[in-house]
């Protein structure tokens, strides 16, 4: 894990909270747009840090930690912040303050955790989020009491759906800072005796061995007892400068054996011995302190409502199917206006190039190569909008836990989880987010699988060769008098890629061996309406990340491109032979025709495949850049025009068919097409292996369902 | 013994414990959900695969196999 913030020496916060506890709203409101996601590839851990400026004098750095519902790990996510803490308790870059963001609707749970924060030595800022829900219920929280009992630098009630209680937010920072006051609660251990009694040794080795405080040596020897998942932190840290000696790790697991071992005897169920105390503690604290009034466990919430039809035994699962036809639908009649802009504006500019420069290798590349570059990037930009904006929505609305819920029988028979609904939908905008988002699902093999299986779905990437290809030959006409043939071809290509992606994980969980059993225990936060805020901004992280992620690739992907479509430079007078055949992109092409005919490519096609390994959509951009080429200096053609027309130079048959582009989309379907990805699964499932087994059974299924739709359709007489 | 896995919508029970070898139970507890705590079935998902708990202020779903393990002393409605 890296250190945080080391370059200046401003004071910096940890942002800590359960998930669905608002954490990120108020690191977004608090940060702005000033933040920075450490992000693939080299870094496994997605780390928001952002800057807050307090006030004329004072300016601090956010860390946002991952959502976690207690500092005894049980997921991937839920060990980052597990090590950072440990981290800290070593006096590694300890932060000056910790906000620990609690959901005043949902208050006991929260406080849990908040009540393991208290143990650190680290002030304590409590910010009480959700205050309009608990106004909403005609509730009431008794803000004094509560930091009395928690004895914890201040409590901030706020809402960061109405924007209220940042300003007081940062005040109470500010004071934090410059007083460094700590809690000082009462020990959750001071009753039970028999567990002093029994945890008395280990508490006695952390104390002499790294110097922990009182309370903080009495928390850590019950965390070590109670779960194997704490003791693993000490035993294997991956962090390297925190790596303690063979012989301290051997004392301290006798010492634990010994510990479980009397506590069992005396009736003590170890496993859950922590929770029960501190429970107890808060669950006595809450009711005696009049801190919450107690609401009834049976009012039924509107959410509850609204789950009687979005989670109905029948309607539910309809309904879902129904708002993915729907998203579908609307990117394709959404975007098609804004990537018509476009491609008009960059023809624009490519035609007024041409005429104000004088000709020659300059005019050329800035034509070719980086202006088709860039047009090649922005057109995508409208639809991959579009789908994170819908994602977000549905994500912002509490609906995508809802989807687990149901979805979480069929996905365990074909050997999922739940958890893998949520990561296999990222995987329509982009695999990469989503086999990132797969660290919420705790066991191991099921992660492994749902990350194997993401780049099987549709991504944004695969959408321009979708597009291009529908739009150039799949007739718009209408089916059954509602549905348009081109929008259904596409549903027909999310539903094989998705169909594909249930088949193979079948199969891979019955190869794949596990030991540990699959786990599922899911929130259902209320139902919320989205923020526009929070959608514009998820949708202008993502953009941005496309175009400078995506972009680059793709930008240098098209120079190179347009060198070796032009080089080497032959000097051939007969006309009908063009020059971009002895190129050393045409070599390539021609090279790996053979392959490829019985699928119904030629060379041109081969060189795009050959380029978008680097990245899918690299294939629109290759197409145009040969297309351009070949038309020679003078026009910028539309690419559409020019697959529709390009004729084979010697049978003079029109290269491309219904069925050519049918099989060049169902290639695209399934085919391994991303570098960024591998980067990605090699980080995720640090190895090698994984991300290999991925390439080949993906380029198998590539060739051979190309393959199978090309040779069958031609003998079934749909080849031209 | 009864489990929140008997339990139908809308009834509510207080949990008295845990199955021995459910690994599940240590999360669980950290969520607030120990014995002495009420717990109330809003829903079973569609082929009755998990089911829909309301425990504390909160919603949660858990597996059927794992609602069978979790121990209910008596139910209230």
């Amino acid at each position: 894990m890296q250190k945080s913030f080391e370059k200046d020496n401003r004071p910096w916060l940890a942002l800590i909270g359960n998930p669905n506890s608002g954490k990120t709203a108020i690191f977004n409101l608090l940060t702005g747009l000033h933040q920075k996601v450490s992000n693939y590839p080299g870094i496994t851990i997605e780390q928001k840090r952002g800057n807050v400026k307090i006030n004329n004098e004072l300016s601090i750095d956010l860390l946002d930690l991952p959502g976690t519902y207690s500092l005894t790990p049980e997921s991937l996510d839920e060990r980052i912040v597990a090590e950072q803490v440990l981290q800290w308790i070593h006096g590694n870059d300890r932060p000056a303050a910790i906000i620990s963001v609690v959901d005043a609707s949902n208050l006991s749970r929260n406080l849990y955790l908040t009540s393991q924060l208290l143990d650190l030595d680290i002030p304590v800022i409590i910010a009480l989020n959700m205050m309009d829900l608990v106004k909403k219920n005609n509730e009431t929280i008794n803000i004094k009491a509560l930091r009395k009992q928690f004895e914890v630098a201040a409590v901030v009630p706020m809402s960061a759906l109405e924007k209220k209680g940042i300003q007081q937010l940062k005040n109470v920072i500010s004071i934090a800072i410059n007083k460094g006051k700590q809690s000082n609660h009462t020990q959750l251990l001071t009753k039970e005796t028999k567990i002093r009694e029994y945890l008395q040794p280990i508490k006695e080795l952390f104390t002499k061995k790294f110097g922990y405080s009182e309370r903080l040596a009495w928390a850590q020897s019950l965390r070590v007892i109670t779960r194997q998942s704490a003791m693993s932190l000490y035993e294997n840290p991956h962090e390297p400068s925190l790596q303690f000696e063979p012989e301290f790790i051997k004392k301290l697991s006798l010492l634990r054996e010994n510990a479980i071992a009397k506590l069992e005897e005396s009736g003590f169920p170890h496993r859950t011995i922590e929770a029960t105390l501190r429970y107890h503690w808060l669950d006595d604290l809450l009711t005696k302190s009049d801190i919450k009034s107690t609401k009834s466990i049976s009012t039924i919430t509107p959410s509850e409502k609204a789950d009687r039809i979005l989670t109905h035994r029948f309607f539910g699962p309809v309904i879902f199917v129904g708002i993915l036809m729907f998203i579908f639908q609307s990117i394709f009649s959404w975007a098609t206006l804004p990537m018509h802009l476009i491609d008009r504006g960059v023809g624009i500019v490519g035609e007024y190039l041409i005429a104000s420069m004088a000709p020659g290798m300059f005019r050329e590349l800035l034509v070719e190569g980086i202006v088709a570059g860039v047009g090649a990037i922005l057109i995508f930009l409208p639809q991959i909008l579009i789908l994170v904006a819908f994602m977000s929505i549905l994500e912002d609305l509490g609906y995508m836990s809802r989807v687990a819920f149901m979805m979480d029988k069929f996905m365990t028979r074909i050997g999922l989880h739940g958890r893998s609904v949520l990561p296999l939908m990222s995987g329509y905008a982009c695999a990469i987010p989503g086999i990132m988002a797969t660290r919420t699902i705790d066991s191991w093999k099921e992660r492994l699988i749902t990350i194997l299986i993401i780049p099987l779905m549709s991504c944004s990437a695969r959408l321009p060769v979708y597009v291009l290809m529908i739009g150039a030959f799949i007739p718009a006409i209408k089916v059954f008098g509602i549905f348009n043939l081109q929008g259904l071809t596409l549903v027909f290509m999310y539903f094989l890629g998705t169909g594909t992606a249930f088949v193979i994980a079948r199969i891979f969980s019955k190869l794949i061996r596990s030991q540990s059993k699959s786990t599922f225990v899911m929130e259902l936060p209320p139902y919320r309406i989205p923020l526009a805020r929070s959608i514009f901004h998820q949708v202008y992280l993502r953009g941005k990340q496309f175009v400078f992620n995506a972009g680059k690739i793709i930008m240098a992907v098209s120079i190179v491109l347009w060198f070796m479509a032009s080089f080497p430079k032959t000097v051939n007078e007969t006309t009908d032979v063009n020059p971009i055949h002895s190129s050393f992109a045409g070599k390539i092409g021609h090279a790996i025709e053979p392959i490829i005919k019985p699928l119904g490519f030629d060379w041109k096609l081969g060189v795009g495949l050959v380029t978008s390994f680097a990245a899918r959509e690299v294939i629109v951009s290759t197409l145009a850049t040969l297309y351009n080429v070949e038309e020679g200096i003078g026009n910028v053609v539309s690419l559409t025009e020019a697959l529709q027309n390009d004729r084979d130079p010697v049978t003079g048959g029109l290269v491309y068919s219904p069925l050519v582009a049918l099989s060049l989309m169902v290639f695209f379907v399934f085919a391994a097409q991303c570098m960024a990805t591998f980067a990605i699964v090699k980080n995720e499932t640090n190895s090698w292996k994984w991300p290999l087994i991925m390439i080949l059974y993906m380029t198998g299924l590539a060739y051979f369902g190309s393959l199978i739709v090309f040779q069958g359709g031609t003998l079934l007489g749909f080849g031209i | 013994m009864r489990s929140v896995g008997d339990m139908n919508s809308g009834e509510i029970g207080v949990i008295s414990g845990f199955s021995d070898n459910m690994d599940l139970q240590s999360r669980l507890v950290e969520m607030g959900i120990l014995p002495g705590v009420l717990i109330r079935v809003i829903k079973w998902a569609p082929w009755r695969g998990s089911v829909q708990l309301q425990v504390r202020d909160y919603h949660v779903s858990i597996r059927r196999e794992d609602a069978e393990n979790i121990y209910i002393k008596s139910i209230l409605a």
